[in-house]
């Protein structure tokens, strides 16, 4: 069962390497950053409940409907209150996580529960706090990031897919449906496209449209809100790229794990990383 | 090689692990340290004092807000806060449709003044189509029609020292335990100033409703609408803001909000 997978130590040591795989600089962010996202999280969606409607255009449509999601709460003809998500105009039942929640006895009416935001309790001034704090220092770990990477070459050589990475993605593609990973000292096709899309365009877009919300930069960059087509259709992407992001995540940490955790974990703290020998892939040991 | 695998099975019960602990993200851990004037919860707000500063920097003393077209105005002003003030006097000035309504302009100012709604109509006025961006997350496009704030200013002649004005308000709001307050903003002098920023009385070419803070309601285009007080009763000019209610400037900041709502 689980004990025949595994070699015994000896055979490994004498078939792996140990390297340096990450730098300091890409460490350091990737640690900052992992702190300041926990925060952006779970405080944008505090900021979400002071308002939970998102809509595409310059304004909010009261007098009329241009709203793409709409989390509430209704109560039903027998006098059952009801969690409803709308989207697109379909409405689906979502009580116990969006819109109502909470032990039976102490139901709460806000559309995330408690258990995703910071605070626990409906309180938008504190959200804000905590948000902006935050978004401090993700854009300064991100400026931090950009330059390093460009100087110590992370960005070229890790990030960037080249042409042979985009060739080689279905074979890429099949490795990790089976569960075969890579462990060398280069990222597979699919890890860099990712990676560059988290790094280069999620990361700039949630900056840029987060500023977008904010009526003293819309004065000084007028062209952030032509960029995005209104303010409200960027606080619509804000949200969207935030579970963008949180599905990055989820499968970020299932990867870490089926490819084995502590050096994975390894790599990101200490920088060292134990990579395969010459002969990459040869049958699972089953 | 194939200790570097793991089969699905193992695979499928670590992930089922790791996410069994997700729920556990957001709780209640961090409530404590947030609580208003809590020590942690400070040093996060001081990340506002960086913001006021850096959009400062970013932006020239009279740069304008975006201002749209006709064709953006597609529903009436949505009103927030309070919508009709139960407050004895202006229950009164009410009944006689303003008339009786003085704007007291005090404080540190050279030449203090009481104008009437007429004389203040009769100043040169400033017509604006901007968006309201309220603190929840929503924005309405309308029409605003006011005199600017800085030709009042002007009129009154501002002492040297001056470093804020601030805005006395006919309605008040519930404070939590400690019961009702009156409503009260302030500013700083460059947005005082700015040429967007008006004492409206009109709202889509009508006079200002009861709803949007008739009589008079000042207008700034470059923050959030808290900042912008509606019902306004008088307007004062100081240098420092711990004289008023709690001491933060306004009656949100009161409860917790940004000074700054620039963003």
């Amino acid at each position: 069962m689980a004990a025949a997978i595994n070699d015994t130590p000896e055979m490994d040591v004498s078939r792996t390497l140990t390297i340096r795989r990450h730098g300091l600089a890409t460490r350091l962010t990737h640690w900052l950053w992992a702190l300041a996202l926990f925060f952006l999280l779970l405080s944008g969606l505090q900021i979400f409940n002071a308002h939970p409607t998102l809509y595409l255009g310059q304004q909010s449509g009261f007098a009329f409907d241009n709203s793409v999601l709409s989390i509430g709460a209704v109560r039903t003809k027998d006098g059952v209150v009801k969690g409803t998500t709308t989207l697109f105009g379909h409405e689906f039942d979502t009580t116990g996580v969006l819109g109502v929640s909470g032990p039976d006895d102490r139901r709460v009416y806000r559309a995330f529960p408690a258990w995703l935001t910071v605070p626990s309790y409906q309180d938008l001034a504190t959200g804000r706090v905590v948000h902006f704090f935050f978004a401090w220092l993700f854009a300064t770990v991100f400026l931090v990031w950009l330059v390093a990477s460009l100087i110590n070459g992370h960005l070229r050589r890790d990030i960037l897919p080249s042409g042979a990475d985009i060739r080689s993605l279905p074979k890429s593609f099949i490795n990790h449906l089976r569960f075969r990973f890579d462990h060398g000292r280069s990222y597979n096709g699919l890890q860099k496209l990712s990676y560059a899309a988290v790094l280069l365009i999620f990361f700039p877009l949630m900056i840029l449209t987060g500023l977008t919300m904010s009526p003293g930069m819309d004065a000084a960059w007028p062209w952030l809100v032509d960029l995005f087509a209104g303010r409200q259709t960027a606080r619509t992407i804000h949200f969207v790229i935030m579970i963008l992001l949180v599905i990055f995540f989820v499968v970020h940490i299932f990867m870490v794990i089926a490819a084995g955790p502590i050096n994975e974990l390894r790599s990101m703290i200490t920088g060292r990383y134990r990579i395969d020998g010459e002969m990459p892939h040869k049958e699972a040991g089953q | 090689m194939s200790r570097l695998l793991i089969n699905r099975r193992r695979f499928l019960t670590a992930a089922g692990i790791a996410a069994s602990t997700l729920p556990l993200a957001g709780c209640d851990a961090f409530d404590g340290m947030l609580k208003n004037r809590a020590p942690v919860r400070d040093v996060l707000a001081s990340a506002n004092d960086l913001t006021y500063r850096v959009q400062r920097l970013l932006m020239d003393a009279d740069r304008l807000a975006p201002e749209f077209g006709e064709s953006e105005i597609r529903q009436g002003q949505r009103p927030n806060g309070s919508t009709e003030p139960t407050d004895p006097e202006y229950i009164a000035l009410r009944q006689q449709d303003f008339s009786g309504y003085r704007l007291g302009i005090t404080g540190l100012v050279e030449k203090p003044l009481s104008l009437t709604l007429t004389e203040l109509r009769n100043m040169p006025s400033r017509t604006q189509i901007t968006r309201h961006d309220c603190v929840e997350g929503w924005s309405c496009i309308a029409k605003w029609t006011g005199v600017p704030l800085a030709r009042v200013l002007d009129e009154a002649r501002a002492k040297p020292e001056a470093r804020y004005v601030v805005f006395h308000c006919f309605d008040r709001m519930d404070l939590g335990l400690s019961g009702p307050a009156a409503y009260y903003e302030s500013i700083d002098l460059i947005d005082a100033r700015h040429p967007q920023t008006i004492l409206a009385y009109g709202l889509n070419g009508r006079p200002l409703p009861i709803a949007n803070g008739a009589p008079l309601r000042v207008r700034i285009e470059r923050q959030l609408g808290y900042k912008m007080a509606k019902y306004i009763s008088a307007i004062e000019v100081v240098s420092d803001l711990s004289p008023f209610g709690r001491g933060r400037g306004g009656f949100w900041e009161d409860l917790g909000y940004d000074w700054y709502a620039g963003i």
